[in-house]
């Protein structure tokens, strides 16, 4: 581990909090990382001499005499090549049980990108689910977070996006992730032969909460090691920041902060945007692209995680399990792609956006059918129309097993309008009804 | 100015980015210090004296600070730096250049001058020798893109001073002295084209701030005709995340007519700063034929970018926005968002350990907005001209919930309302500005009432309050529908709610992303306006209601078809012609 030679070692702890031990101590740098009985600790608070520590492991057991070592360098992380292939803890240690990662050292929650010096994401990132590509396209550069119940299935979802995504390198960073979910993003990518560009920091539910917190920060410092200084295009994975917010507010409420909204801290906001806001397309090519996952509880995205992350993300998109075709599909209304428009019709065909529009909106006039007919109102033929409409795409569309590419999802869209409307009814500009309206 | 022996301190405690030190000397409240950190010097703002202990709110990251290191108290506020070369920049909260800095990622205690102060310029003088002058007078002149840059006496200068000479016409570096006045004890002051001035501060260099009156045209319908603002108004945009407040800011920034346009970037993603960098030097100012980057300044304090810069950010927006006013021009601010910049105040709060107000926000937050909103205005210069700070602000309410402190808080300040709702989004109503819940108190104004009448037409608000009446019988007729069936309710509800949804359609959507859409001139929205009244005064015949959507669906179809084509174009006299068949199909004698 860290070599501890010259290093002065302190032994009387004057105060111990549940996340928190404090002692006297001189020359000690603010964020700078120490070590309790061996548990690693940073520093949060310094009062002249006197110096609070946060132990990321929490603070059972330790002793008033627990011997304290500070390391005199704030989190880093080692980045080089190696890296690659490999998994390992919130501290950036192996637990893949190969050996330590040689390279250069980075402090890990380093300076944002200059604003001027960012490219407009412009690039388009396949998926083949129709309900991402076709409604929601994303883009390298783009920060989006999945809002999903804890029992959907957003990280296969998500193991799906990335193994489909053509990225360079893949960062697993997981947070409170169960170990059968960890096991199953090793099997998956492992499968698809693609465990060479895969990179993981994973914290486990079997790990102290509080170690979480390094996760985003280490797969993010690694992210820009290969975005930046080797231009590659890097997918981050973050599951589940709801779980990462959870831990903030374990700390700030152990340091006896004033919680705001959901008992969060009133810094949540800019402590979200700090990881997401590493998302980012260089002018040079590298990219990193940020898919998230946040769970909502009983579905309330009013809650202060979800609500703050959506003010910061760029999009969210949303499972939903269809009752009329049984399967799990990406929600039309509520998912959004803010950045979509960046490459709808310019690097898809330029049917795309008007095709788009027109099946959501049937779709929602089939939403609105279906309540009538719940409240016992009869039903027009445009109603059930809409209503069988509303089903196929759901099913061949819609659901996240299908995976085609974006021409097919056009011209099914397509298929699918012709079927079930007249001209009229789908509204498309006539330039496009003339080449693509099925006769 | 007399130069004290600076104070000097020393840190004595981190939490975050309060650093407390510990000092000898004078220190004043705001005042701008710089803390050593290895080498590298961190600027930071005192927000609390106690004892001899300053609180410091610290601009960048405090990572590896340590207990001890040294303080230099500047003796003076936060200040940013006033002169030509402001236009077309890019600058972060503090006002540093952006686009100056070296390499890709900031870095900690990079501090770039804000203007180029070795530039020449060419100078035209308007003061001459012997004229009595006080702060904010003009001097002289320089042409910065299109913009006539008035040189000032500087804002600092208390009292009247004689001018004693003033360059002749002639290329000047910023620097330069371009004038010499004399105060009343007969000293000389140098003045070149570059000041300074403390952020929190307004600036007050006029004589009168009466009630605005002019309207502010934006080429969005839903604000012209519906809810206007005026030159030197104040509004505020609320609404849940993804509803369309930046989009909408971006097109005040890209249409509405002024001379000048301040974007703050305040706490949100750097992506859309991007967008702005990215587009507005293409993008053609239709006024002037110019491109927009050269009426635009930048103020760039991203989400990831430093907190406590983030709050002084929306201030170095304002005083630049004072500026150009002073030099008798339009300026519009445009801070999104105004809610972060009250986040930036609540996490400060809470590391001092202040006794909160609601959400724990603190407790003075509402003082705080409402004298920010007092510093735009329309105002009467000390020559007789005029110039304005129209304000418009966006507010992101936690979980979309408007009965939160910061919205009420800007609602007792901003004077127009355009509350964006979740539902108009939902269903792709854009702009998603609620149209009942929304207002602007503007249309109260007997001033902005007789400006309408006379430049718009005499009948124009009455048509706008008609408009008005007709959107909420229009609602009110749907919601018994939705209860009744659409057969349970007579026909007559049926022409009511469609009647409504035409001006939904018509006037109060509008595409943003449409070339000739985007922006509708205030002549086109009146002619527009006219033509869906004489619809909605109209009587119809329908045998059953089923008739009543297919017909207005084709009449919204026709009218949107006018509303994407050029104003009285071919297409658009096709589409009006159109119009009036379909209306006399059923219209009653
Ligand atoms: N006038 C409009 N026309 C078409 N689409 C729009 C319009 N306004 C908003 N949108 C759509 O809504 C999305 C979100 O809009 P915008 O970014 O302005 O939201 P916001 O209110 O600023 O959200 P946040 O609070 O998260 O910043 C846009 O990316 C665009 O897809
Ligand atoms: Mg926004």
């Amino acid at each position: 581990m860290e070599t501890q030679a010259f290093k002065k070692i302190y032994t009387k702890i004057t105060q111990i909090t549940k996340a928190t031990c404090s002692l006297q101590a001189s020359g000690i740098g603010y964020e700078e990382m120490a070590t309790v009985n061996g548990r690693l600790a940073q520093v949060v608070k310094i009062q002249g001499d006197n110096i609070t520590l946060q132990i990321f492991s929490g603070t059972e057991g330790i002793p008033t005499n627990a011997e304290v070592i500070f390391l005199g360098r704030p989190p880093v992380l080692k980045v080089s090549d190696e890296l690659a292939g490999r998994f390992f803890n919130a501290y950036g240690e192996p637990i893949d049980g190969g050996p330590e990662v040689e390279g250069e050292v980075r402090e890990i929650g380093g300076p944002s990108v200059n604003p001027v010096r960012r490219k407009q994401p412009s690039e388009l990132i396949a998926t083949g689910i129709a309900g991402i590509d076709l409604n929601n396209t994303l883009v390298t550069g783009q920060k989006i977070p999945f809002f999903a119940d804890p029992d959907q299935p957003y990280n296969q979802v998500m193991a799906m996006v990335a193994l489909r995504a053509k990225a360079d390198k893949i960062i697993l960073g997981g947070m409170g992730l169960t170990n059968d979910d960890y096991l199953y993003y090793k099997n998956v990518f492992d499968n698809a032969g693609a465990l060479d560009r895969i990179i993981s920091f994973v914290n486990t539910t079997e790990n102290p909460p509080v170690e979480r917190l390094l996760v985003p920060d280490m797969a993010l410092t690694a992210a820009e090691y290969f975005a930046f200084d080797k231009k590659q295009k890097v997918l981050v994975l973050l599951t589940d920041m709801t779980l990462y917010a959870d831990a903030l507010s374990i700390v700030s409420n152990r340091m006896d902060q004033i919680p705001s909204k959901d008992s969060m801290p009133g810094s949540l906001y800019s402590d979200l945007a700090k990881i997401y806001e590493k998302a980012v397309q260089f002018p040079e090519g590298g990219s990193i692209t940020i898919i998230a996952v946040t769970t909502l509880s009983g579905g309330d995205i009013t809650h202060a995680i979800p609500d703050n992350t959506g003010y910061i993300t760029e999009g969210q998109l949303f499972l939903r399990r269809d009752s009329d075709i049984g399967k799990v599909i990406v929600d039309p209304f509520r998912s959004l792609s803010r950045l979509k428009q960046l490459v709808i019709g310019k690097q898809t065909r330029g049917d795309h956006p008007q095709v788009m529009n027109a099946a959501v909106r049937l779709y929602a006039d089939a939403a609105n059918a279906k309540t009538k007919l719940e409240n016992g109102f009869d039903l027009t033929d445009y109603d059930m129309r809409t209503m069988s409409f509303a089903k196929e795409y759901s099913h061949d569309l819609l659901a996240i097993d299908v995976n085609i590419d974006t021409t097919m999802m056009l011209d099914k869209a397509w298929e699918l309008l012709g079927k079930n409307f007249s001209k009229a009814e789908v509204g498309i500009k006539q330039e496009f009804m003339d080449q693509y309206w099925p006769s | 100015m007399e130069e004290n022996k600076l104070t000097t301190g020393k840190v004595s405690g981190i939490i975050a980015n309060l650093v407390i030190v510990e000092f000898d000397g004078p220190v004043s409240q705001n005042e701008i210090c710089f803390i050593n950190l290895a080498g590298v010097r961190l600027m930071a703002e005192v927000i609390k004296v106690l004892g001899n202990k300053a609180y410091t709110q610290v601009f960048e990251s405090t990572r590896g600070l340590k207990v001890g290191e040294t303080v230099e108290f500047m003796g003076h506020m936060l200040e940013v730096t006033l002169g030509p070369g402001i236009l077309s920049k890019n600058f972060d909260g503090l006002q540093n250049d952006l686009d100056t800095m070296v390499g890709t990622f900031l870095k900690r205690g990079e501090y770039t001058p804000a203007i180029d102060v070795d530039k020449a310029w060419e100078f035209t003088p308007i003061a001459k020798t012997g004229d009595v002058v006080i702060a904010g007078d003009w001097i002289g002149e320089v042409k910065e893109n299109w913009i006539g840059h008035k040189i000032m006496v500087p804002f600092k200068f208390e009292g009247k001073f004689t001018v004693k000479s003033v360059k002749p016409a002639g290329n000047y570096k910023a620097s330069e002295t371009i004038a010499v006045l004399t105060t009343a004890d007969g000293s000389d002051v140098n003045v070149t084209m570059v000041q300074k001035w403390p952020v929190k501060v307004p600036i007050k260099a006029y004589t009168e701030k009466p009630r605005p009156f002019r309207l502010m045209e934006t080429g969005v319908r839903i604000i012209d005709t519906m809810n206007p603002i005026v030159e030197g108004g104040t509004g505020f945009i609320p609404g849940p995340f993804g509803s369309g407040k930046t989009v909408l800011q971006h097109a005040l920034s890209k249409q509405a007519e002024a001379d000048m346009i301040i974007v703050a970037a305040c706490g949100e993603r750097a992506n859309e700063v991007v967008e702005i960098f990215t587009e507005f030097p293409e993008l053609d100012d239709p006024r002037t034929g110019r491109k927009l980057m050269e009426r635009t300044t930048i103020i760039a304090n991203t989400s990831n970018m430093p907190v406590a810069a983030r709050e002084a950010s929306v201030y170095t927006a304002m005083t630049i926005g004072e500026y150009y006013r002073s030099m008798g021009l339009r300026v519009l601010l445009l801070a999104d968002s105004t809610s972060r910049w009250a986040q930036a105040l609540r996490e400060m709060s809470n590391r001092m350990e202040e006794l909160p107000g609601p959400d724990a926000f603190p407790m003075d937050l509402p003082a705080i907005i409402s004298s920010f909103y007092a510093r735009a205005g329309y105002v009467f210069l000390n020559n007789g001209s005029t110039g304005s700070i129209t304000f418009i602000g966006t507010v992101s309410p936690a979980g979309g919930n408007l009965k939160e402190p910061v919205t009420e808080s800007t609602k007792k300040a901003a004077r127009c309302f355009f509350a964006l709702s979740q539902q108009r989004a939902d269903s792709k109503r854009y702009p998603a500005v609620d149209p009942i819940d929304s207002y602007s108190k503007y249309l109260e104004y007997p001033e902005l009432q007789e400006y309408l009448a006379k430049n718009i037409s005499p009948g124009w608000l009455d048509n706008v309050l008609e408009t008005k009446n007709i959107l909420l019988r229009g609602k009110e007729s749907y919601e018994q529908i939705n209860i009744l069936g659409d057969d349970g309710v007579p026909i007559d509800y049926h022409l009511r709610y469609w009647k409504s949804e035409v001006i939904d359609f018509v006037i109060l959507q509008q595409d943003a992303f449409d070339k000739t859409d985007a922006s509708s001139p205030i002549k086109r929205q009146k002619i527009m306006l006219e033509k869906v009244l004489d619809v909605c005064r109209s009587d119809f015949n329908f045998d059953n209601f089923e008739e009543v959507n297919p017909y207005f669906k084709r009449i919204i179809n026709v009218f949107k078809q006018m509303n994407y084509s050029l104003f009285e174009s071919e297409d658009f006299k096709t589409y009006e012609a159109e119009l009036e068949v379909i209306i006399k199909e059923r219209k009653a004698a």
